[in-house]
């Protein structure tokens, strides 16, 4: 550990931080451009000076590690007056087009100018003009006029994909960054350059012009796309509903997590939230198959789905969970399954076609939740000897099984061959769909139980290393569709269970009480950063 | 109440009196200008409204209206800071691509609930543009419903500003729930 001060104040930090860092624990801001904690020292903007000791030239604070003794002062004018030089320099060919830019609100050029100003401009000379509005891959669009040169971009490409694809061209204040030739932004985190760049040079494809960002509101939450369970902020527009064609959802950004993602997120997931204002949401319950089914309040459906329930025997029953459901949902199905006593019981279904997988964030398996499941114990049954969710499914085509509950699988999607499902499908008595969105399965049920999507309601996923994290509600369900919880609560209620939890809440806490693996957790003690289940 | 206020028919004979004073007064003032040719008498007039417009301050905010660019497109680049601004959330706006990157931005709808507005100006003072402006001096606006006080981004790119002393020089946008002939 070393001592220093810092502007009359003293911290003690571990060796090698550098005197950003330092003062970021002392609560005292130095602003900077160019530095990012995940990313190598560039020293590009110089925005970061600080005064060191008797030193009579400021100096770069992000490239300067901290000494044993050493006294470092960010206020002093002559730091002020540096900061503000910089700022002008910075600001010399950038157009001040924030009316028309993407990054107004957010932009780090605005922050530090409303501090770090100099607001009687002295530039009398014609801006150089660059290439504005250039699209550099399917997600990221370059206005390289309002590019201060800060590489964080191109150190991104380099150090974190290592795929190289950005580089600053030509000299002076004709410098920009720009596509080495015969490449694109293409990598599966292009889009992490958007949320590193600092100014409005880097903006999304996907979500420009769509809503100011003042507009937008925050929730915390767990990226749905695949078993990494990387950590997000979803950014939802309520107040301008006719914004971004009526969609709720407007983007999602990486949350910082030491363990998990750090600072960044996969395109991929970034992108993947579009089901949630899909026209294909499913609304309101429904019984009946295809052109024949009609509406019907929940009221009118959970008695009715309680009955089928009750009707069949139990091993002419199957159930295929999904590891795309909260640990609340699946553990509350289980309490069902238990209490009915089924046997046929799988959540995997495997894809067509298998994930990709890379040794950054982004994870083979596309479930959120496949531990979780896994934990609860809704996988397959030594001794039953079904098969798992095959085997249900084969059962289901001989008849032996009459009734069959999938939540969100299409299962048509699946590896397995088209036919062989459409035949089950088509020859059970009964089935049940529960999801989000519509599919072929939806189509042919008889039953459909419309349930909310993930940034609808609260939850947790457990990742690939038994890692439990919470999400937050953002947004109402759409229409009347319910957590899959409540839709199970409502349904056990009905088949005598006895009191069903009324938050999502309780339901980790019975989990927690149930499960051995969850002992001990609770949503007070996940926290923002989750807690890995005991193995 | 004093007691002569209570008769009713006294007050009523006094209010009378200050009634044809002010007639006489005016009659006497007319017939000074008209049949003496006296310069100083002036005598009340009735202003025929609306064929004749008292004259309006330049600084009245009446119906909005957007400023054209030279080739008749919005100069509106769709920043939103009069739809931020807005008290009353009376102005919607939807933004779309423009082809020239130099302007980059473009309003694909611009409307103003004008059943909402506050007419406070706030538009015209946050519009980094001057696209937006309050000054057709037409105040005479109308709806049998409240969609037709909604006023799209056509109806109010075709308004001019007020000629001198405020006078409209456009007719006023009919709505589309509206005809001439209603």
């Amino acid at each position: 550990m070393v001592r220093l001060t810092i502007d009359g104040k003293e911290v003690e930090v571990p060796e090698g931080t550098n005197v950003i860092e330092a003062a970021r624990r002392l609560g005292i801001e130095v602003p900077y451009y160019c530095y990012h904690p995940g990313l190598s020292i560039a020293g590009q903007c110089r925005l970061c000076m600080v005064e060191l000791g008797n030193n009579p030239r400021p100096q770069i604070a992000c490239n300067t590690q901290v000494t044993e003794g050493m006294v470092v002062r960010t206020d002093t004018s002559k730091v002020l007056e540096t900061r503000q030089s910089i700022m002008e320099f910075h600001l010399i060919n950038h157009p001040l087009d924030c009316p028309v830019c993407d990054q107004a609100g957010e932009c780090w050029l605005q922050i530090y100018y409303m501090k770090h100003g100099l607001y009687e401009p002295r530039m009398v000379d014609e801006k150089v003009h660059k290439p504005k509005a250039v699209p550099l891959g399917p997600h990221v669009i370059l206005d390289a006029e309002r590019c201060i040169l800060c590489s964080r971009c191109v150190r991104f490409c380099d150090e974190i994909t290592g795929t190289g694809e950005l580089g600053i061209f030509q000299r002076g204040d004709h410098s920009e960054i720009g596509l080495f030739p015969g490449k694109e932004l293409a990598n599966p985190y292009s889009a992490n350059v958007i949320d590193i760049c600092p100014v409005g040079a880097l903006t999304d494809r996907d979500f420009r012009f769509a809503v100011r960002v003042w507009y937008l509101d925050t929730a915390r939450s767990i990226c749905p796309g695949c078993s990494r369970g990387c950590n997000i902020e979803v950014h939802y527009n309520l107040r301008r509903p006719h914004h971004n064609q009526g969609r709720r959802v407007a983007r999602l950004k990486p949350r910082y997590h030491a363990e998990v993602n750090r600072w960044w997120i996969c395109d991929a997931g970034r992108y993947g939230y579009k089901f949630v204002d899909d026209p294909s949401r499913l609304v309101s319950p429904s019984r009946g198959r295809g052109d024949a089914a009609v509406e019907i309040g929940w009221d009118e459906i959970i008695p009715v789905i309680a009955g089928q329930l009750r009707r069949y025997r139990p091993e002419e029953m199957g159930v295929l969970a999904s590891p795309k459901m909260a640990n609340e949902d699946l553990f509350l199905l289980k309490r069902l399954v238990d209490h009915l006593g089924l046997a046929h019981v799988d959540f995997s279904v495997p894809p067509r076609h298998p994930g990709d997988e890379d040794n950054l964030l982004i994870r083979a398996d596309k479930n959120p939740n496949t531990c979780g499941a896994e934990l609860v114990g809704l996988g397959p049954r030594e001794g039953v000897g079904h098969g798992g969710a095959r085997g249900i499914l084969r059962a289901a085509r001989e008849g032996r099984i009459k009734c069959l509950w999938v939540f969100h699988h299409d299962l048509l999607a699946s590896a397995w061959p088209e036919e062989e499902i459409r035949e089950a499908l088509r020859t059970l008595e009964c089935l049940i769909f529960q999801g989000s969105n519509a599919n072929r399965v939806s189509a042919a049920a008889h039953y459909v139980l419309p349930s909310a999507t993930w940034v609808e309601r609260e939850g947790t996923f457990t990742n690939f290393e038994g890692r439990v994290q919470r999400f937050w509600r953002a947004v109402e369900p759409l229409g009347a569709s319910l957590a899959d919880w409540e839709i199970l609560g409502r349904i056990g209620a009905a088949l005598g269970l006895g009191p069903q939890p009324v938050r999502a809440e309780e339901c980790f806490k019975a989990l927690a009480a149930a499960v051995p693996a969850f002992a001990g957790l609770s949503y007070g003690e996940l926290r923002d950063t989750g807690k890995v289940v005991s193995a | 109440m004093k007691l002569r206020q209570r008769f009713y028919l006294v007050e009523v004979l006094v209010g009378l009196g200050v009634t044809a004073a002010h007639f006489f007064a005016n009659l006497g003032r007319h017939t000074a200008r008209h049949v003496f040719r006296s310069k100083t008498a002036r005598g009340a007039v009735t202003f025929q409204y609306p064929e004749e417009r008292r004259p309006y301050s330049p600084r009245l905010r009446s119906l909005h209206r957007l400023v054209r660019r030279e080739d008749g497109s919005p100069r509106c680049v769709a920043c939103m800071m009069c739809e931020t601004v807005c008290p009353a959330h009376c102005i919607y706006i939807v933004a779309a691509e423009h082809p020239n990157p130099e302007i980059e931005k473009v309003p694909e709808r611009f409307d103003i609930d004008l059943g909402k507005c506050v007419f406070c100006g706030y538009c015209v003072e946050a519009c980094p543009e001057d696209a937006i402006r309050m000054d057709t001096g037409i105040l005479e606006f109308s709806s049998y419903s409240r969609q037709g006080m909604i006023y799209t981004k056509e109806m109010l790119l075709a308004l001019e500003p007020a000629g001198p002393a405020g006078t409209p020089r456009s007719l006023i946008p009919i709505p589309a729930d509206r005809t001439l002939e209603r």
